[in-house]
């Protein structure tokens, strides 16, 4: 329970990060919040020959909002720090929704937004935020920049697109469309622990409420934050209803997820959690965009 | 592997240390400190027993490094108490409502509430039970603690209006 040797570097500049992973590479780390990284360090899941702690590296811990009207997001900001922010209490609602549900307070004083995004668990919430909100990741190394979709960013299980030699330096979220609304649901045993399922909806609609686009993502439903376009595409082109809304998550439930089951739950259980959850999130999602004359509020 | 030498502060005292990289940051207050205090119960950010206040809010000391706590400053359950004669009004209240058994999980629990209490003095029992949802009690059920959280916060209430 006690991590094995390592040499550790806390450089207090980004060039200066990014320029000791270009030469270590696979055998350095980034540390940013060290509340998923130490843990498997303890274990001895994980070992490195060099951290580089980045918590000295100023100017990763922004928040603002950005020409488009989205947010920008420092890859460095604390996860209570999210929690709390009233900027992204006005634009970004389904990650204000879902940000009480990321572990436990003392966890999110020291967990980061890019972290949760690098280590890629499925069982996190914030890949399943960015995810359904089709968050643009800007990653950087020593030779450059470049801007991946979420999309591309996860690869599966704790796997990304970063190589070796980049870094997550930053997220922007992009604005919801007018008449959108979001939810989040989890279900977990105990509040903070890893949820046993869980689900984040978008949900647009058009002139005389038709459903004009729809995102459904699953959290612990896969190797990887999980989406359900299928489900989502029985929803666009018609007026939502409750009848509706129950084929979706019937057809997500049975049909899109891949739940692999653990000591708390079945496959067959997490499917039922599905089933519910998607209903209830299209339910308030749906309500929340009836309400919402502009895109920036819920 | 190389040592690094770091210098912080703790429930108000300097010290300055040379610490291997991978010593966890419960162990450098227990075994370098003498600060026993801080337990150590699952060392994987789990149990809440290792809470202390990093800069003033409750972190997981086993999933923080000692290394990383150069130039910062600390609170652990030792720097709670006035003096040896005066428990803190939350451990005073913990000792009244029978909020403690064998008191493993007591200082987590105390470092997690004692910021918790100063942000929200008048919690409901919700709020009280979501503050503590990352700390383990195995003897005593929650109940009792729950009690000492409220009788800390009516106390300090009362205290505020007299």
């Amino acid at each position: 329970m006690k991590p094995a040797a390592f040499d550790y570097a806390a450089p207090d500049s980004l060039a200066a990060a990014l320029a000791l992973k270009a030469a270590h590479g696979d055998e350095a780390k980034f540390l940013a919040g060290g509340q998923s990284l130490i843990p498997a360090m303890n274990f001895r899941l994980v070992q490195a020959a060099l951290l580089v702690d980045v918590n000295r590296v100023p100017g990763l811990d922004g928040v603002s909002v950005a020409a488009d009207g989205g947010l920008r997001l420092g890859a460095m900001v604390r996860q209570r720090a999210l929690e709390r922010h009233p900027l992204v209490a006005r634009h970004a609602p389904l990650l204000f929704e879902a940000m009480p549900f990321v572990a436990h307070p003392q966890i999110r004083n020291r967990g980061t937004l890019g972290g949760s995004l690098a280590h890629a668990d499925p069982a996190a919430e914030l890949p399943v935020i960015a995810l359904a909100l089709d968050a643009a990741l800007r990653v950087q190394s020593a030779a450059g920049e470049r801007w991946l979709p979420a999309g591309e960013f996860f690869l599966g299980l704790l796997t990304t697109a970063l190589t070796p030699d980049e870094m997550l330096v930053e997220v922007a979220l992009p604005p919801l469309p007018p008449r959108t609304g979001t939810a989040f649901q989890e279900f977990a045993r105990r509040r903070g622990d890893y949820a046993l399922l869980g689900v984040a909806v978008v949900l647009t609609l058009g002139p005389d409420d038709v459903c004009t686009a729809a995102r459904l993502v699953y959290l612990n439903a896969g190797d990887g934050p999980l989406a359900a376009p299928e489900a989502a595409a029985m929803l666009v082109g018609h007026r939502p209803t409750p009848e509706a809304f129950v084929a979706a998550a019937d057809h997500a439930a049975q049909h899109e997820i891949a739940p692999t089951g653990n000591v708390h739950a079945t496959p067959d259980y997490q499917r039922h959690l599905a089933r519910v959850l998607t209903r209830r999130a299209l339910t308030a999602a749906l309500e929340r965009a009836r309400q919402s004359a502009t895109g920036s509020t819920a | 592997m190389s040592a690094h030498s770091i210098s912080l502060t703790v429930n108000g005292q300097v010290y300055t240390r040379t610490v291997e990289p991978r010593l966890l940051l419960s162990d450098f207050l227990r075994h370098d400190l003498g600060l026993s205090g801080t337990h150590v119960g699952c060392e994987h950010g789990v149990c809440g027993a290792c809470t202390i206040l990093f800069d003033g809010q409750p972190a997981r000391a086993c999933l923080t490094l000692a290394v990383q706590a150069d130039g910062r400053a600390l609170t652990t359950v030792e720097g709670l108490a006035a003096d040896a004669k005066h428990l803190h009004p939350l451990q005073q209240a913990f000792w009244d409502a029978h909020g403690l058994q064998c008191g493993f999980c007591t200082p987590g629990f105390l470092m997690t509430l004692v910021p918790f209490l100063e942000e929200n003095p008048n919690p409901t029992e919700a709020e009280i039970r979501e503050a503590i949802s990352g700390n383990l009690c195995r003897c005593t059920g929650y109940q009792n603690i729950v009690a000492a959280v409220k009788l800390a916060a009516e106390r300090r209430a009362g205290a505020v209006t007299s």
